[in-house]
């Protein structure tokens, strides 16, 4: 495990100096066989350098420098080498993850962003969250309708069908909003379930949107906004996944039905070539491959509002229509799963969120919560977007708990574990808000721990 | 200053909102939805049975249903725990008397199944209707849908054995669901008004800054068992920046970006067909493993053919009594491969 914790660039003896005289006398008396053992095993040491990222160095500078490397010395690429950009190949660790035996259909199932990974508040797309209910398609745009219609024919003046061309032509608006499943971090509700960030927390993306506000579509049809106070959103994969929306969000104009996504359109995992935004809800609402909206006067219990996406609460009733996503955050660098590389300067950092409104502080703790001092955020600071902070600490290689608690601009203060059991048990699965520990260790490891 | 006067602005702001409402607004953009068109798609069924279409289907023809259609998955009884989490089960007699479901109080069954968590019947028809079966959704006839329900009722003894379920009676049907007064939307996570207690959140911290708490009590730590369970953690780290992941586990998989193997691209057909639901390479989930399929007709210079025509036409009794419901939108050109 040592080998984890030293650093790349620093300057060190050359290996042979590392050998003390007594050593050198050794292999000297041993005579050529003794030599060829030597070299064979300083040779296997190398070998097993080269998997850890460590290099010696000799003492007169870092052969980097000294030496210029390949990519200095000779002609790149040309252009178009790749028609669509890739990462890195040595990026190739950050990629979306399933948690072993959360689900067993993989149709019905999750896969997770690397959290641990990433920079900023924008999930790049091919690393956005995945949650299907009944596997995905690759829908035809050109085949793909949207329709409006009420719950009663009255209820509007026309009910409609939209192609996509059309709906790209209408008025549109770009904005940036995260994404978080209701189930995140729900494996955690009773103790500490899952080694890394990744799975605690990967169920959550912030990406722009481009789309339609709802509002403007619901008006061309003549929608009566003071009879239909809800709407239902409608899937066009085999589960067809329906939720209810209060209306007073959709007049609000922050409802979107979107196609574009961080500049592109929706990958395919993620609706293409039509979702619905809902900030600040729960991802479940965020209806993929989006085919109908239905406007009504009462709400609709669905399977994922009536089955699923219910919290358990310990009198055994479950909470119904918990949609909101609370203020929220978690360090993401350094994380479980982690070795420290070394004792001194780190860049703590992290993302906060909340589902009713921007971030206003986010206060960080090294000693497991005892006491607390207030991170820098990162712009932009966006209405229910991930915000990025960051804090300086100097680890001086003692055990420590590292800690984040964000506020928002209602004045919730991100809850502790034992203030959220409290109230909701530990068997609600959704909307688990706590604030995430993690444990620094004199090893320099980082590890999934749970302060109450 | 503005050159405008304070009056004259709220008219061209009051203007603009008014256009924005207009009606029609987009010229040449969408179309009327014809009748057939609304009556093809909108098949949401809500909790006072708007929606509900005609028709009845009583126990034995749910029976027979569930056993061709769903209980590969579901377990003949709706009992299975092997893809899904049971339908059927910890539910009594004196929940239907009281619409309470007493093992959610109590914490006394080891897990929720369907028919402990839903209030509303509306939901169970809503959802068979429009998502099952669970490789073929859609595909149900309202009797047929109406026949699954009575049989699941059944099941769990909220209806005889020898009960019709209809669209004239399932209102009545609705006042037996154990768990009917199971629900509340007493909480602030609501974004309306409509339902909830305002958006007043239940749990409430303060931002303590200094010397909050006497000590800190570390109440769990990851188990041992689950310290490999996600493979190398190293490899699931950048091996660049503050910090690197840990190696636990087993070496991970080879990397994605590498080209896929002949076995690998079967693989991915039989996820992406739906195949693996049910069948693991190396196990039994509900059928066969692939492994276990290939021992048993090594050798057979007829095999390709024979499985191709199980595999689209079902079969049972040859790996037990589980059967395999017929698959026949798979193609010719899915199964050489």
């Amino acid at each position: 495990m040592t080998d984890q914790r030293q650093k790349t660039g620093r300057l060190r003896l050359a290996p042979e100096n590392f050998l003390s005289e007594e050593e050198v006398a050794a292999v000297a008396s041993q005579g050529a066989s003794g030599r060829r053992d030597f070299l064979r095993k300083s040779f296997m040491a190398a070998a097993s350098a080269m998997a850890a990222p460590v290099v010696a160095h000799a003492a007169d500078g870092d052969p980097n420098i000294l030496g210029n490397p390949p990519w200095t010395t000779s002609l790149g690429l040309p252009v178009a080498a790749n028609p669509y950009g890739m990462p890195s190949k040595y990026e190739r660790n950050l990629v979306r993850r399933e948690s072993p035996g959360l689900t067993r259909v993989s149709a019905a199932s999750v896969a997770f962003t690397p959290l641990q990974g990433l920079f900023g508040i924008i999930t790049p797309s091919g690393l956005h969250f995945e949650r299907h209910h009944q596997g995905w398609h690759d829908v035809d745009p050109s085949k793909h309708r949207l329709m409006i219609n009420g719950s009663e024919p009255g209820f509007l003046k026309q009910a409609k069908v939209y192609t996509m061309d059309d709906i790209m032509r209408l008025p549109s608006v770009s904005r940036i909003h995260f994404i978080e499943c209701g189930a995140n971090t729900g494996m955690e509700w009773g103790n500490v379930a899952v080694p890394t960030v990744q799975y605690s927390h990967g169920m959550l993306s912030c990406s722009e949107f481009t789309g339609v506000p709802l509002r403007l579509i619901l008006e061309d049809c003549g929608v009566d906004f003071k009879k239909c106070r809800y709407i239902l959103a409608e899937g066009a994969d085999g589960s067809s996944m329906t939720r209810t929306i209060p209306m007073e969000m959709v007049e609000s104009g922050e409802v979107l039905v979107a196609y574009g996504m961080n500049g592109e359109m929706l990958r395919p995992e993620n609706g293409y070539p039509l979702r619905l935004v809902v900030p600040g809800v729960q991802g479940v609402s965020w209806v993929k491959w989006l085919r109908r909206i239905e406007v009504g006067d009462k709400p609709y219990a669905t399977k994922d509002e009536a089955v699923h996406y219910i919290d358990l609460m310990p009198d055994g009733l479950h909470r119904q229509y918990t949609s909101i996503q609370e203020c929220k955050s978690v360090i993401t660098t350094p994380s479980g799963g982690q070795m420290l590389l070394d004792t001194g300067f780190y860049n703590v950092t992290g993302l906060a969120w909340s589902g009713r409104g921007k971030i206003t502080r986010v206060d960080v703790s090294f000693d497991g919560g005892i006491n607390w001092k207030t991170a820098r955020l990162e712009t932009p600071v966006l209405s229910k977007a991930l915000t990025r902070f960051n804090i300086d600490w100097i680890w001086d290689g003692k055990p420590a708990i590292l800690q984040s608690r964000a506020i928002d601009e209602t004045g919730y203060v991100q809850p502790t574990y034992g203030q959220l059991r409290a109230v909701r048990g530990t068997k609600s699965i959704y909307h688990n808000n706590a604030i995430q520990s993690w444990k620094v260790s004199e090893t320099g490891e980082v590890s999934n721990v749970q302060v109450l | 200053m503005s050159r405008f006067s304070k009056p004259l602005i709220i008219l061209v702001l009051a203007g603009l909102a008014g256009s924005a409402l207009a009606f029609d607004n987009f010229k040449g953009l969408g179309r009327p939805a014809t009748p057939a068109e609304i009556k093809a798609w909108d098949i949401d069924v809500r909790p006072d049975f708007k929606g509900l279409p005609k028709g009845a289907g009583n126990v034995d023809l749910g029976a027979e249903v569930f056993e061709a259609r769903c209980a590969s998955c579901h377990g003949s009884f709706g009992e299975s725990n092997e893809v899904f989490t049971p339908l059927v089960g910890g539910t009594t007699k004196d929940d239907i008397k009281t619409g309470r479901v007493k093992s959610l109080q109590d914490g006394s069954a080891p897990q929720r199944t369907t028919l402990m968590k839903v209030a509303t019947i509306s939901t169970l028809f809503d959802y068979i209707n429009r998502a099952m079966p669970w490789t073929e959704p859609k595909s149900l006839k309202p009797d047929e849908v109406y026949g699954i329900l009575a049989y699941l009722l059944n099941l769990a003894e909220i209806v005889p054995a020898d009960f019709e379920l209809s669209d004239r009676n399932i209102a009545e049907v609705q006042q037996r669901m154990p768990n009917r007064n199971g629900m509340t939307t007493d909480h602030g996570m609501w974004p309306g008004k409509g339902i909830g207690n305002g958006g007043r959140p239940d749990v409430r911290n303060t931002a303590c800054m200094h010397n909050c708490k006497k000590e800190v009590q570390l109440v769990s730590t990851l188990p041992d068992y689950a310290a490999d369970a996600h493979g190398n953690l190293a490899e699931q780290n950048r091996e660049v920046g503050q910090a690197r992941g840990k190696v636990t586990g087993a070496p991970a998989e080879k990397a994605a970006t590498e080209p896929l193997s002949e076995n690998a691209r079967v693989s991915q057909l039989a996820s992406a067909t739906g195949c693996m639901a049910c069948h693991g390479v190396n196990n039994k989930i509900v059928g066969p493993g692939y492994n276990e399929v290939i021992a048993k007709y090594k050798g057979q210079a007829d095999a390709e053919a024979r499985l191709t025509q199980k595999v689209k036409a079902g079969g049972a009794g040859v790996w037990g009594s589980v059967p395999m419901p017929p698959h026949p939108q798979l193609s010719e050109r899915v199964f050489t491969k």
